[in-house]
């Protein structure tokens, strides 16, 4: 019963760990929260969606369907989520720090009212390129198809994303404008290509959970995103935001205590957000900064 | 236009003028107009609140919707255990204040953003709780309150027969009051000695610890009152709409309220209120007035609206004078 939690918490909070690295990446470097992230992957969920529907033996079984719908849904993403920076952020980046917030509170609701008018107002069937029978693991646990490509694709992309941000010269850049943008400018780096890199970097991470998300429902929806961007921001925050491991242990800690409450505590299911935000509250209690945060002075 | 706002008579004639409403809904034949106004003050009430913590101390604060459904299931609650009306609203109001008080004894030590988070959480935890308390709250079936006609008295003047009947109008005039207290309250604080140190606080947090200032004291002390507001409109909410539901009182709306006080200028009583009567207004007039054909759209437009009013007026519709003031220096 414990290993069969633990694999569902894991694969439920490798998904909540790809989206927080999204929120994670965009607040090192601008100290903003990307309200539009939730949109970002719900377009994303789309943009595969719409794919498959141009080349239908995406709706079939198979690594080269399962590679187009990956494909589609980064590449959107990431684009989307580079183009909102630039239209809606950039403008406002000298502004108040909740200037940037409230455009993309508007961002969020034209994307989402967008697909409702002009898609769907219904939940679509998403493509299922999955075959094959659950394994059973040494401990009795049950690991499904699709959570074994939860784990397996999560884990590829956190470590490409580790090599992109520790070994390239790109990366180099990412990380001085994190520890100061005005500085790095200074230096002859490019900030805006860095930030709009860094909004497609995050936004293509978006786009992969949302394949996946949709995926574990077999359909997506103009509101899909809300609740996993909301989960996520927050586990980025219980991580410490801006701290890229600390976004990855936070959205497996969601993932596991949704999981765990759900499964241990009666009527655990209707509690269960409850639980996960109160273990949030708590945990900035003792460490105001996240699990992994710094301690850094900052003003509103 | 700043000058003439800040004119002494200003609000008072503003105050007369909102009156008028319901008169002028009543001679175009558009009763609509009236619910629009109750509803747009209920919403400036709100924000009112938030400015006190956001505007003036900046307290990122995303769950200030809880302290609304306080006040109305508080209400709603004590109106079904037969409690006169006015005496449920106080109660309602005193626990949305006892329980902002304790909130923020916990939490405000906490800075920026994580505190931004931790009332988001707080937030969702009040609704999901509203949500599954059934035994108190009915859970999402919502909660019927009786009706309360306060101003029925009125229709015994000449003129004004019709207001015995339309609660609406009743509703519309107690809110205009509550709005026009709330905001004279609110100014008479901003220019007080506690006013200036919220701002102090705001401006540099330890340059006001250094200077003397009891800064935890200030925060809790702002970040308390504005629940009084929150409480009232929740009350007065559940009252006039006898129906509470958990719907009402989800995320959306205290995002809505951030991006008031925001937009309309953080610290800003007049802008706070002209940014309730644009975003709280342009979506129900929307409803009302949109042909068939693109009423689907209201939302988009809405969205629209507030990108551009955010990349037109990035500091606010009307910035706080002294906000500005000191920015610029």
């Amino acid at each position: 019963m414990l290993a069969q939690q633990i694999v569902n918490g894991l694969s439920l909070g490798a998904i909540y760990a790809l989206i927080a690295l999204g929120y994670t990446l965009v607040y090192g470097i601008l100290a903003m929260i990307n309200f539009a992230h939730s949109e970002v992957l719900m377009m994303g969920s789309f943009a595969a969606l719409g794919a498959a529907a141009l080349a239908p033996s995406m709706f079939g079984t198979g690594v080269l369907a399962l590679a187009g719908l990956f494909a589609a849904s980064m590449l959107a993403a990431g684009a989307l989520n580079a183009t909102i920076e630039r239209l809606a952020y950039r403008p406002l980046r000298r502004h108040s720090r909740l200037t940037p917030l409230i455009s993309a509170i508007g961002v969020s609701i034209i994307l989402q009212n967008a697909v409702f008018l002009w898609v769907s107002d219904q939940s679509l069937a998403f493509p299922q390129p999955l075959s094959g029978d659950a394994f059973t693991l040494p401990g009795g646990a049950q690991i499904s198809a699709l959570q074994a490509l939860t784990l397996a694709a999560a884990l590829a992309l956190m470590v490409l994303l580790h090599l992109f941000v520790e070994k390239t010269r790109m990366g180099r850049a990412m990380r001085a404008c994190a520890d100061d943008l005005e500085a790095a400018g200074l230096m002859g780096v490019d900030a805006d290509v860095v930030i709009a890199v860094t909004f497609f970097v995050g936004g293509a991470l978006g786009g992969a959970a949302g394949v996946l998300y949709s995926m574990s429902y077999g359909s997506t929806k103009y509101n899909l995103g809300f609740l996993p961007g909301a989960k996520a921001f927050t586990a980025a925050v219980l991580g410490g935001i801006g701290n890229v491991r600390g976004a990855v242990l936070g959205g497996f800690l969601l993932g596991f205590l949704e999981v765990l409450s759900a499964g241990y505590i009666p009527n655990g299911a209707q509690w269960r957000d409850v639980i996960a935000f109160s273990v949030l509250i708590l945990v900035l209690l003792a460490r105001p900064s996240g699990l992994l945060g710094e301690r850094v002075a900052e003003k509103v | 236009m700043r000058r003439l706002l800040s004119h002494r008579h200003a609000p008072a004639l503003l105050f007369a003028a909102a009156l008028t409403l319901p008169f002028v809904a009543r001679a175009i034949e558009f009763s609509f107009l009236t619910r629009v106004g109750g509803v747009v003050g209920l919403m400036m009430l709100l924000s009112l609140g938030l400015n006190m913590t956001l505007g003036y101390v900046g307290l990122f604060d995303l769950g200030f919707i809880a302290f609304y459904a306080v006040g109305a299931y508080g209400t709603a609650i004590l109106m079904r255990a037969h409690v006169p009306a006015p005496l449920a609203a106080a109660l309602a109001v005193a626990a949305a204040l006892a329980m902002r008080a304790l909130l923020g004894v916990t939490i405000l030590r906490l800075r920026g953003d994580y505190l931004a988070v931790v009332t988001m959480g707080f937030g969702e935890i009040a609704r999901l709780t509203l949500n599954n308390l059934d035994a108190w709250t009915n859970g999402p079936k919502g909660l019927q309150v009786r009706p309360w006609r306060p101003l029925a008295f009125l229709g015994a003047i000449p003129g004004l027969e019709f207001v015995r009947k339309e609660s609406n109008v009743q509703f519309y005039f107690l809110i205009a009051a509550a709005v026009y207290l709330a905001a004279e309250a609110s100014r008479r604080l901003e220019n007080s000695r506690v006013g200036r140190a919220w701002v102090a606080i705001r401006e540099d947090e330890t340059a006001a610890q250094l200077s003397g200032i009891p800064v935890a004291r200030y925060k809790l002390l702002a970040f308390t009152l504005s629940a009084a507001f929150a409480g009232l409109a929740g009350s007065l909410f559940a009252l006039w709409d006898q129906f509470v539901t958990p719907e009402s009182f989800v995320f959306w709306e205290s995002t809505l309220l951030v991006a008031i006080v925001v937009l309309g200028g953080m610290g800003s009583i007049s802008g706070v209120l002209l940014g309730a009567l644009l975003l709280g207004g342009i979506p129900l007039l929307m409803e009302a007035t949109l042909s068939p054909r693109l009423i689907d759209y209201r939302y988009l437009f809405f969205g629209l609206i507030l990108v551009l009013m955010t990349l037109f007026r990035p500091q606010g519709l009307l910035p706080s004078a002294r906000r500005e003031a000191e920015l610029s220096s």
